[in-house]
Parts: C-alpha cells; sequence; structure tokens
C-alpha cells in the first residue's frame, strides 16, 4: 500500500506529507490484558502463576553430548533445575535422564516441550505426585559418638559405610523429604562432607514414565555401555 | 617430508602442516601418478582409495546438494580436495561468515539447505555469526567444519576449537563425526534434518582423520533420525474449535510469520484470507508471504510495523497466527499484545506453541496441512464486514508516507521506492540491519515469498551483501537488490571481491547517512541524543571502493539523478554499489519503543 500512495511523488515537487494520523492517547485502547506468559487475565481477580517443583523423566539416546545438550538448555533457557540425574535404561543404548525443576505451569510445559525438541531426545514425560522417587546421600559425619551415628543411621534405614576413629560416612536413600530429615538429624554430629545425587524416578505401576516407552523388562543390563556416558551417571 | 605436528610460526606453516605423519593433500595429488609408498607404509595405487572426505561429498551430492559457499584450510583440505574432483559447485568466499548468510540465502530463495565450509577454529568460529543467524529464523542451512584429529581433540592443538560445545545452543543439532564409515550418512542426516519439519542450521564438525581415512562405505539415502517426527497434521478436535472460534469472529485478523514460507504455505495463506475475507497482518520474517497491494494486507506487525497491523492486531478478537514465534519485536509488551484476542496458533514446532503468547487453540502441524484442515472445518465466513471497514480506516488514517522537501537531502524512503519501481515484481531484496533495513521492508511492496531476505531474530549487520551472493546463486535469473547501510556494509565489503569474481549481478544500495543510524536514532530517543560512537563519517567513499574491487561505483546524493543513476547501474551486467547519500537525520517510523503497546506506537520523536 506504501507504494501506490507515494506513486505520484517526484523529488521536483516540494511535498510536506509524512507520517500522519491521530496521538497515541487519542486512539482507542483495549480494556483486555495478558500476564507475563502471554495468557488473557482479568486484573481484578487472576493472580500470578505460583511455581511448583515437578519431575520430568527423558528418555535419550546415549550419546557422547546429550547430557551437555540438555544441561545447556537449562541455562541458556533460564529454567530453574533443582538436580538432574542420567543412567542407562534396560534398552541398549538408551538412558533415562531424571529433572527436577521448579517453574510455573507454563515454565514446566515449556521445559518439556523444549527437551523433547532436542533431536537425541526420544520422549518426555512428567511423573504423577504418587511416582516411585528416590535420591541417595552419602554424609561423612565426625565419628566421636559412634552408637549415637549408627543410632540415627538405623532410624533412617541406612548404612554405614565406613567408619573410623575420625569420621564415619553413612549412606542414606529415600524421598527428598526423608534425605533432608535425615541430614538434620545427622547435623549434631558436624557433618564434614556430604554428596547428594539429586532425585530419580519411575512412575508406578505399568504407567510407562515417558510416552510410548515400553516397560518390558530386558536380561542384559546395559551396565558395561556406560564407557562413553556422560560421567555424571548416577545408577545406584 | 614428514614435518610432524607442531605449532606453526604462520598460517602457511600449518597448511603444511601434517598432523598424522602422512603426505599433505597437495603432495599426495603429484604423487598420484605413480605408485608410492607412504610414509606410515601404506600401499597407495594408481586408483586414489576412497576416504571419509568422498564419503562427505557423495552424501551432498546425493542430498540434492549444488552449490556450497566456504574458505580453505589445513582440517578441511581433505574434504576440499574429493570436491576437486565433484560436480558440486564451490564459491570461495572472503570470509566465512560471509560463507554462512551466503548459505543461509540460499536457503531462504531455494527452500532446500544451503552449505557452507570451514576449517576448524578461526574457520568455524567466523561461521558461528551466520549458524546463529540462521538458527534464531529457522532457515536450513547446513555447516561442515574441519576439526583437528580426533587424536589431537582436547589438548588445545593448534586451530582447535570446541565447535559442537560453541555451536550446540544455536544449531537444530549438531555432530561431531567418529568414523569415517559412518560420516557420509552423518552428513546426510545433518543435510535432511535442516530442511525437515521446523528448519534450522547443523552442523557436521569434521575431525581430519576422519576425513583422510579409507572407507569404502556409500553414504544411503538422506533421511531424518529416527527421534525426529514432526507432526504435520492438527489434532482434529483443535481443528474445530479453531474453526468455530473463526466463524464466530467479529474482529479476526490472521498472523502470518516465517513458518508460512517456510512451509511452502503461501498460496494456502492467500486462499484462506480472501476466502474467509479477513484482513492479514504479516512478522518481518512473513513478509512476501501475503501480497502487500492486497486489499487485505495489514502488512507487517511490531516495532517498526505499519500503523493500521499494529491497530489491528491490537484490536482484534481471534488471532489466527500461523508459523509466528512471538518474538519480542513483533509482540511489543505482551501484556498488550492483542490483549483481547483468542489466540489460534498453527505451528510445527510445538515448543512454540503457548512460549510467549498462550494459544487458547493450538494447532500442532505443517503449515499448509493445518489451514487446508481449517478451510476444510470451516462451514461459514466470520461476519466481519464492519470490522474490515475499521481495518481500512485505520489504513487510511496511519498512512506509510513521508516528505520530499527539495532542501534536505535524499530521503531513503524514496530510494526505496525508486529501486522497487525499477525492477521486477519478484526481485529479491537482502538488506543489513538497521534503518535502512526498515525502509526497505516498509516501502518496497513485496508480493511474492522468498523475496525478502534479511536478517531478523539476530539482527546481523553485514548480512545483506554475503546474502545476495546467496541468493543470487539461487536464483540467477532473478534480480537482486540489496540494501545496505554505511555501517553494514563496512563489516562485509570484502565479499564484493566475490561477486566481481563470480560476475553476479546485483546491485548494492547504500543508504549512507554518515551515522549506524539506528543508533544514533535510540541515542537521540532515549540517550539525550549523547551519540556515543554512533558517527560514521569516516566511511570510505563506498563507488571508489566499489571500482577497487572491480565492480561499478555510483554516488548519488540528488533526488533528480536517482532514477538515472539506478537505470544504468541495474543495466551494467554485474555487481554495482550505489552510494545514496541520505538525510542523516532521517528516522524510522512508526516505531512502538521496546517493551511498549503496539496500539501506542509512535510516529515521530515527540511521540515516545
Ligand atoms: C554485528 C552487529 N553489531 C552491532 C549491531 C547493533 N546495531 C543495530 S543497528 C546498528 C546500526 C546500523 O547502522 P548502518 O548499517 O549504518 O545502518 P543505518 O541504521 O544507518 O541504516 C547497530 C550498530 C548489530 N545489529 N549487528
Amino acid at each position: 500500500m506504501s507504494d501506490s500512495e507515494n506513486a505520484s511523488e517526484t523529488g521536483n515537487e516540494s511535498e510536506t506529507a509524512g507520517l500522519r494520523g491521530p496521538n497515541p492517547e487519542e486512539r482507542p485502547r483495549p480494556d483486555g490484558q495478558r500476564n507475563r506468559h502471554g495468557e488473557r487475565i482479568d486484573t481484578a481477580t487472576d493472580a500470578e502463576q505460583e511455581p511448583r517443583t515437578a519431575v520430568v523423566s527423558a528418555l535419550v539416546e546415549h550419546e557422547p553430548g546429550v547430557l551437555a545438550k540438555v544441561s545447556g538448555l537449562f541455562s541458556r533457557r533460564q529454567f530453574n533445575i533443582e538436580s538432574l540425574t542420567v543412567g542407562p535404561t534396560t534398552v541398549e543404548g538408551h538412558a533415562r535422564i531424571t529433572l527436577v525443576v521448579e517453574e510455573t505451569d507454563a515454565g514446566i510445559e515449556q521445559v518439556k516441550k523444549q527437551v523433547e525438541k532436542l533431536v537425541p531426545v526420544i520422549a518426555v514425560g512428567e511423573l504423577d505426585d504418587d511416582a516411585v522417587r528416590a535420591e541417595l546421600v552419602l554424609l561423612k559425619v565426625r565419628g566421636e559418638e559412634p552408637d549415637k551415628v549408627h543410632a540415627i543411621t538405623q532410624m533412617y534405614e541406612g548404612q554405614t559405610l565406613d567408619a573410623g576413629p575420625r569420621t564415619i560416612t553413612v549412606q542414606i536413600t529415600g524421598d527428598q523429604q526423608k534425605i533432608d530429615d535425615a541430614v538434620d538429624a545427622f547435623r549434631q554430629f558436624g557433618i564434614i562432607e556430604i554428596a547428594r545425587t539429586g532425585q530419580t524416578a519411575l512412575a508406578r505401576g505399568d504407567t510407562p514414565t515417558t510416552p510410548g516407552e515400553s516397560p518390558a523388562a530386558s536380561a542384559e543390563s546395559t551396565a558395561d555401555d556406560t564407557t562413553n556416558a556422560p560421567t555424571d551417571t548416577n545408577d545406584d | 617430508m614428514s614435518e610432524r605436528a607442531r605449532p606453526a610460526f604462520s598460517e602457511g606453516d600449518a597448511e603444511e602442516e601434517t598432523d598424522t605423519g602422512r603426505e599433505t593433500d597437495t603432495e599426495r595429488k603429484a604423487d598420484a601418478a605413480e605408485p608410492s609408498v607412504e610414509s606410515d607404509g601404506v600401499e597407495q595405487s594408481d586408483e586414489k582409495p576412497r576416504t571419509g572426505a568422498n564419503a562427505v561429498v557423495t552424501a551432498l551430492e546425493r542430498a540434492g546438494a549444488e552449490t556450497l559457499f566456504g574458505v580453505q584450510g589445513g582440517a578441511i583440505m581433505p574434504v576440499y580436495d574429493a570436491l576437486y574432483d565433484s560436480d558440486l559447485r564451490h564459491v570461495t568466499m572472503a570470509h566465512e561468515q560471509a560463507a554462512a548468510h551466503a548459505a543461509d540465502a540460499y536457503g531462504i530463495v531455494s527452500g532446500t539447505p544451503g552449505v557452507c565450509l570451514a576449517t576448524s577454529g578461526p574457520g568455524a568460529t567466523n561461521l558461528t555469526t551466520g549458524i546463529a543467524d540462521a538458527d534464531m529464523d529457522s532457515d536450513p542451512m547446513v555447516a561442515l567444519t574441519g576439526q583437528v584429529p580426533t587424536d589431537f581433540v582436547g589438548n588445545d592443538a593448534f586451530q582447535e576449537t570446541d565447535t559442537t560445545g560453541l555451536t550446540a545452543p544455536i544449531t537444530k543439532t549438531n555432530y561431531f563425526a567418529q568414523r569415517a564409515d559412518d560420516v557420509g550418512n552423518t552428513v546426510g542426516e545433518a543435510f535432511a534434518l535442516a530442511g525437515a519439519g521446523r528448519p534450522g542450521p547443523t552442523v557436521v564438525d569434521l575431525p581430519k582423520d576422519v576425513t583422510q581415512a579409507e572407507t569404502d562405505a556409500e553414504p544411503g539415502e538422506a533421511t531424518t533420525p529416527e527421534t525426529y517426527n514432526p507432526q504435520t497434521v492438527a489434532d482434529g478436535a483443535a481443528v474445530r474449535e479453531g474453526a468455530r472460534t473463526l466463524e464466530r469472529a467479529e474482529k479476526p485478523v490472521i498472523l502470518a510469520g516465517g513458518g508460512v514460507i517456510k512451509g511452502e504455505a503461501s498460496d494456502e495463506l492467500r486462499e484462506f484470507a480472501r476466502n474467509y475475507e479477513i484482513p492479514v497482518a504479516t512478522s518481518m520474517p512473513a513478509v512476501g508471504a501475503f501480497p502487500e497491494d492486497d486489499e487485505l494486507a495489514m502488512e507487517m506487525v511490531g516495532m517498526h510495523g505499519t500503523g493500521y497491523a499494529n491497530m489491528a492486531t491490537t484490536h482484534c478478537d481471534v488471532l489466527l497466527a500461523v508459523g509466528c514465534r512471538f518474538d519480542d519485536r513483533l509482540t511489543g509488551g505482551v501484556e498488550t499484545f492483542a490483549p483481547e484476542a483468542e489466540v489460534l496458533h498453527v505451528d510445527i514446532d510445538p515448543a512454540e506453541v503457548s512460549k510467549n503468547v498462550y494459544a487458547d487453540v493450538p494447532l500442532v502441524g505443517d503449515a499448509a496441512t493445518v489451514l487446508s484442515q481449517l478451510d476444510a472445518e470451516m462451514e461459514r465466513a466470520p461476519d466481519c464486514a464492519e470490522w474490515r471497514d475499521q481495518c481500512q480506516r485505520w489504513t487510511d488514517d496511519y498512512p506509510m508516507d513521508y516528505a520530499t522537501p527539495e532542501d534536505e537531502p535524499l530521503k531513503p524512503q524514496f530510494v526505496v521506492e525508486a529501486l522497487d519501481e525499477a525492477t521486477d515484481d519478484d526481485a529479491i531484496v537482502t538488506t543489513g540491519v538497521g534503518q535502512h533495513q526498515m525502509w526497505a521492508v516498509q516501502y518496497w511492496t513485496y508480493r511474492e515469498p522468498r523475496t525478502w531476505v534479511s536478517s531478523h531474530g539476530l539482527g546481523t549487520m553485514g548480512y545483506g551483501l554475503p546474502a545476495a551472493i546467496g541468493a543470487k546463486m539461487a536464483a540467477p535469473d532473478t534480480e537482486v537488490v540489496s540494501f545496505e547501510g554505511d555501517g553494514s556494509l563496512l563489516m562485509t565489503i570484502q565479499e564484493l571481491a566475490v561477486a566481481v569474481r563470480e560476475n553476479l549481478d546485483i546491485t548494492v544500495a547504500v543508504l549512507n547517512n554518515e551515522y549506524i543510524g539506528m543508533v544514533r536514532q535510540w541515542q537521540d530517543a532515549f540517550f539525550d541524543g549523547r551519540r556515543a560512537a554512533s558517527e560514521y563519517s569516516w566511511c570510505p567513499e563506498f563507488d571508489k571502493l566499489a571500482e577497487a574491487f572491480g565492480a561499478r561505483g555510483f554516488a548519488v546524493s540528488e533526488y533528480d539523478e536517482v532514477a538515472d543513476t539506478v537505470e544504468t547501474a541495474m543495466e551494467y551486467d554485474g555487481p554495482s554499489v550505489v552510494d545514496f547519500r541520505i538525510d542523516p537525520a532521517e528516522n524510522v517510523y512508526p516505531m512502538v519503543p521496546s517493551g511498549g503497546a503496539n496500539g501506542q506506537f509512535a510516529l515521530s520523536e515527540d511521540q515516545l
């Protein structure tokens, strides 16, 4: 349209035209509004979305670089990630990445879609609240009161992995709440070092953890295939 | 012979380096006539053994590549050596960034992936701007980079960079070739993937030992990986919901995005819009998807879009967005973007749906397919004659117009229109980035897809000239005009040498305001006129520089010289550069300040 309007102009005639039209304040404005997720909202009633914690499981091709691609995606897109664990599955050449993220609903949808979009990713699923989740922690505490340490370890169904005169190292597994509580309980002895794996999870019962994933058991475990695996493999 | 791999003192030395202790490629070529024993003791016969590099070239040929853009270098030499015997056309560029832009433009214009090549290290890093550009604009492109031999990787070897690491965030996917037996298939897959679904750039990093190693493996059919299965047909229930929503719309707008062009859906879009008489606005990458002289055309929305497009999208009640990613330059503040509209979002990439603007009706699928699905589902056109009248009134209220006072220097808008008039309707426009880019999009009337080639998402200065080279290679019989700013052209002007060598008939129109004008405009508007580092009065005389490169050069500063000079430049069979000395004070309007409300676009600086 712009063209035809100026078609008659030549440089020889002096023109005073230019952009015209009502000023911004004279223009009608719509009443509606969106929030920062681009959802239409009623400003009087609708609140901002609150973040929640979600466990996302991604089935990926077990190839070099895939973990870098996933973790790079998280920092690049500013997703709020709590933990990431990775390990082989029953299918040779496949690995599972379990991500715990804290995001709004819109953010979680984006996380799933962006991870799914990575070419080596086979399938992505978000786990229900009832999913089986576990984390492992190693705790090294002062060894002055071995009996007390042992009692607490037993209370959390843990295992003592190393006990010396000065330090005791225990292992606790369980859901996040249990691990948090255990860590709190061991504080009284003075925690020297701690190593936590982050949560890993599977869907309960017959439900596949990621869509389309066949839960069929495979006899040959792929433990030997981890030579090329990302180094932070966590298969306990 | 056997200069072992050592850090070289000069690039010249580097190219002679023989990391593996074998002969250099040049020596091997000379020796090939006589059987010889290589230093590693392998018998070499008359018949040159096939290597990974041959497989790379065969894969490109099989995948349908015709033209490649690149620059030679140590780590990529085996591939070039294989190209020596191939019918693939290779265009040597002056800089790798230009190779990537040329390949990108080739991909945009032809619709099939453009291919660029570079050596390891600096060659690969020089490509990255062009790769990032293609990624932001979803342009199909394949970049092949040389890499140091596998054994050297990770040791900070000479000319080593972590190319897959560098390009992971700016590619659709990338590959590190590991075996000569697989490399052909990897390249084929990279090519197929670049063009499939939502297009984008792919990179294959090629260690020298992989391309040099012998292999009999013939690459198979180029196919996308098994894990890549974009959904092409939208969910039927969503289509029904979308159709019902559109039917009852009172104020509908179609927002076409670049995906309409990538998805070859321009015909479906035109038919759909005309069938149901719905006004069409476009994003910048979609310019040309819908003819701008159609009465339903609202043209471009966003920061420097037309007033009428911005009014229409702001006030619509249903927005059918097709292949559009709702970039912030398009939406302005998302809170005020089409704030009352129910959004129907057609996109082949599910991750785009509800990323920036929530989609009430997600229609995941291929643009052309989904538009046909919607069309089949529609029972009637929306009743929106009144809305069309309103859109027309906005078009009259906010005309795209400019003044041409005799006593002032040339107006850039006038130059754009003069070139538009002097060229065919299907002429291709490429641009740099800045004010000139905006005038080129605002004042040229685009009628066909793939005629507007610009750097949208990344906004890369210096894109225009190499893109013009890529466009001309893809469409040799089409006129190509590149609009450049003085600052933008200076960034890649060395590519004129390439245009001259290839005798490419392109016209570079410099809208020279002796500023990096877009920055100057923002400084005047938002930084109290403190023009820090934006004065470019030190730019060379582009007409003379053009002549030095062997192109034709012209300089124009008067209105009455414009038409004749354009004609002479267009008639010249080869590259010509016209340095239009334009009004340095001219600014781009309408303008929505960053994050502002599109409907509140400013028509002049005092409205900002
Ligand atoms: C590679 C690169 N560097 C910096 C910028 C920031 N930038 C955006 S527009 C612009 C000014 C462009 O000046 P010029 O090419 O002379 O065009 P004009 O705006 O004057 O038409 C600059 C510096 C950019 N877009 N790209």
